[in-house]
């Protein structure tokens, strides 16, 4: 067999170990299951009903950006669970047994999608019950989905490099908040990017976390109709240049982790 | 043919020197202990022999491979069951094993049934389908013990496999080990204890600081630094010069006494009968004794008699070597 069929095995041997852990500590899931859900209630009825959005709702122009920040969240697990296994010594194993230098990345990222997928449910239904509605049929909504997995799925090989570079699992905690909160909170995700100041708004209108938000709300129809047309290229286009930056960011911390992993310190 | 060859091994973590220049030497199917206190070096001279760490200097091939160059074809005939053991505890016992074969590329029905024959032979059947969060220490110790020689690997590398562990199960270990060598595995084992190198190596490689302070068989090694010690406690620290004398008079090798701890160490041959003669020696000179035995010599004693200062560990070594 040649070496990619065996890198291939191996991360499904790793990716089936994780479920195993998935499934045994309910508690982790609990967590990934319950937090959506907080977060879709507390904006749309904290915010909710305090911010007007001229000619449609804030809730349901809110709902996009939840998804959009919770899904990023979501890739802090891949980062932690790999902390946890640098810490517990499993990481060490895995070095010194003969199978593909890559299998422990791929497969961690690959199962942690698993974390997103539930949490998208969670927060779909949620978003149902308080009044979110999908707009534009079936195959845009499942293309909105596709693209807020994939997204996170690139975003989790960021965390994943993270979580080599750290030395514990209450690092990477703080960690991912540093880099996490930025990058969600000066986007569009809870506000128009618009009514930022300055910086602020070329950061917002620029980052990705804003096109992917702006593709997710344009497929499911929550963009109330007599809103302004976005004026910068990234808002103009948010399908393609979000596809862009997972590439792009897929390309750079793939390697990168992998070679963090590969190399003896 | 030696199947583990390190030449002149040098590891530094900045300022610290985990391995300063370290020689080892393990001919095919012979166990090779590698002695020391914590910080001596050990993890780190197994980590670089599993191509865990780079060593900073040196050479080193296992089965004839160059840990530096092709590491993969190490990883191949090598099994490693570290300080911590490396198991999943949220897996079952069957679980680990399975998939640690799976990992060697057994292919999935002998991964299967390999992780079963191994648990039967380690007594885990039972616990085989328990998560391992609910195993004992020493059962732990065996789950990962098992893993390392999962695929039959000819070179076992055990980083204080029974450190932690209570004197049954450690026993238990040491049994374990000793079937594996009999099938002809090359073992380089380290440890803290004198009592399990001596048990379990064919050759002891005693190392502080990074370096070789001692080498030898157990045999040789024991008659460097002498046989069983008798140690006594008298009740009184005016006692101790007195018992000091006594005991002089008998002892075979370099005598210690501390008025502070009131103790007085000496080792002995003659093993029983001279215990007895020093007995009564104290007993008729009228030497108060709160305790007194008999026992076999330690790692400290290894060092006060080779190196003059007792086995301290270095904290900050140490803490180095568990994050490397």
């Amino acid at each position: 067999m040649n070496n990619l069929m065996w890198a291939a095995l191996d991360s499904h041997v790793i990716a089936k170990r994780n479920v195993i852990k998935i499934r045994r500590v309910p508690e982790v899931l609990m967590f990934v299951l319950v937090s959506p859900i907080m977060f879709v209630l507390l904006f749309a009825y904290v915010f909710g009903d305090s911010i007007d959005i001229p000619g449609g709702s804030y809730r349901e122009f809110l709902i996009g950006g939840i998804f959009a920040q919770t899904v990023i969240f979501g890739a802090t697990f891949t980062g932690a669970g790999l902390a946890d296994d640098m810490q517990k010594g499993i990481i060490d194993r895995f070095r010194s047994l003969p199978m593909s230098r890559s299998a422990v990345l791929v497969g961690r990222t690959a199962s942690d999608v698993i974390y997103n997928v539930l949490s998208l449910i969670i927060m779909a239904i949620t978003g149902l019950i308080v009044g979110w509605r999908i707009h534009n049929g079936f195959i845009d909504a499942a293309l909105a989905f596709a693209l807020l997995l994939a997204f996170a799925y690139a975003f989790s090989w960021v965390m994943a490099y993270v979580g080599l570079i750290v030395p514990s699992v209450e690092v990477i905690n703080n960690a991912s908040f540093v880099v996490i909160f930025p990058l969600t909170f000066v986007a569009n995700t809870f506000v128009p990017a618009e009514n930022l100041p300055g910086a602020l708004q070329t950061f917002a209108e620029w980052n990705p976390v804003s096109s992917l938000t702006q593709a997710v709300r344009e497929l499911f129809g929550n963009i109330p109709p007599n809103t302004p047309e976005p004026t910068v290229w990234p808002l103009q286009n948010p399908i393609l240049y979000t596809i862009i930056w997972i590439i792009v960011i897929i390309a750079i911390f793939a390697p990168l982790s992998v070679n963090r992993y590969r190399k003896p310190r | 043919m030696s199947t583990i060859e390190a030449t002149g091994l040098v590891k530094h973590y900045g300022e610290v020197k985990a391995l300063d220049g370290l020689d080892l030497n393990v001919p095919e199917g012979t166990i090779l202990g590698l002695l020391g206190p914590n910080g001596a070096g050990k993890t780190t001279a197994v980590n670089i022999l599993t191509t865990l760490i780079m060593p900073t200097a040196g050479t080193a091939t296992v089965a004839g491979a160059d840990v530096v160059k092709s590491p993969g074809k190490v990883r191949k005939r090598i099994g490693l069951s570290g300080q911590f053991a490396a198991v999943d505890e949220t897996l079952t016992g069957f679980e680990n094993l399975d998939m640690i074969g799976r990992l060697y590329h057994l292919g999935r029905q002998t991964a299967r049934v390999r992780a079963r024959e191994l648990l039967d032979r380690f007594d885990l059947a039972d616990a085989g389908d328990r998560p391992v969060k609910t195993y004992s220490g020493g059962m732990r110790r065996r789950l990962d013990l098992a893993g390392a020689i999962v695929a039959e690997p000819p070179i076992l590398f055990l980083d204080e496999p029974t450190t932690g562990l209570d004197p049954r199960s450690r026993t238990e270990v040491w049994q374990v080990i000793r079937d594996l060598v009999a099938k002809g595995t090359t073992v380089l084992l380290t440890t803290q204890y004198l009592e399990e190198a001596d048990q379990l190596a064919d050759d002891i490689v005693v190392i502080d600081h990074g370096l070789e302070i001692a080498h030898g068989t157990a045999d040789e090694l024991k008659a460097m630094i002498g046989g069983e010690r008798i140690e006594m406690t008298v009740t009184s620290p005016a006692e101790v010069p007195r018992a000091r004398e006594i005991v002089a008079q008998y002892a075979a090798g370099e005598l210690q006494a501390d008025e502070r701890s009131r103790k007085v160490v000496a080792p002995i041959s003659g093993g029983a009968s001279m215990f007895r003669q020093i007995l009564s020696a104290i007993d008729d000179a009228g030497i108060g004794v709160f305790d007194i035995g008999l026992r076999r010599p330690t790692l400290d004693d290894v060092f006060l008699t080779l190196t003059g200062h007792s086995a301290e560990s270095e904290p900050a070594a140490e803490t180095e070597e568990v994050r490397a």
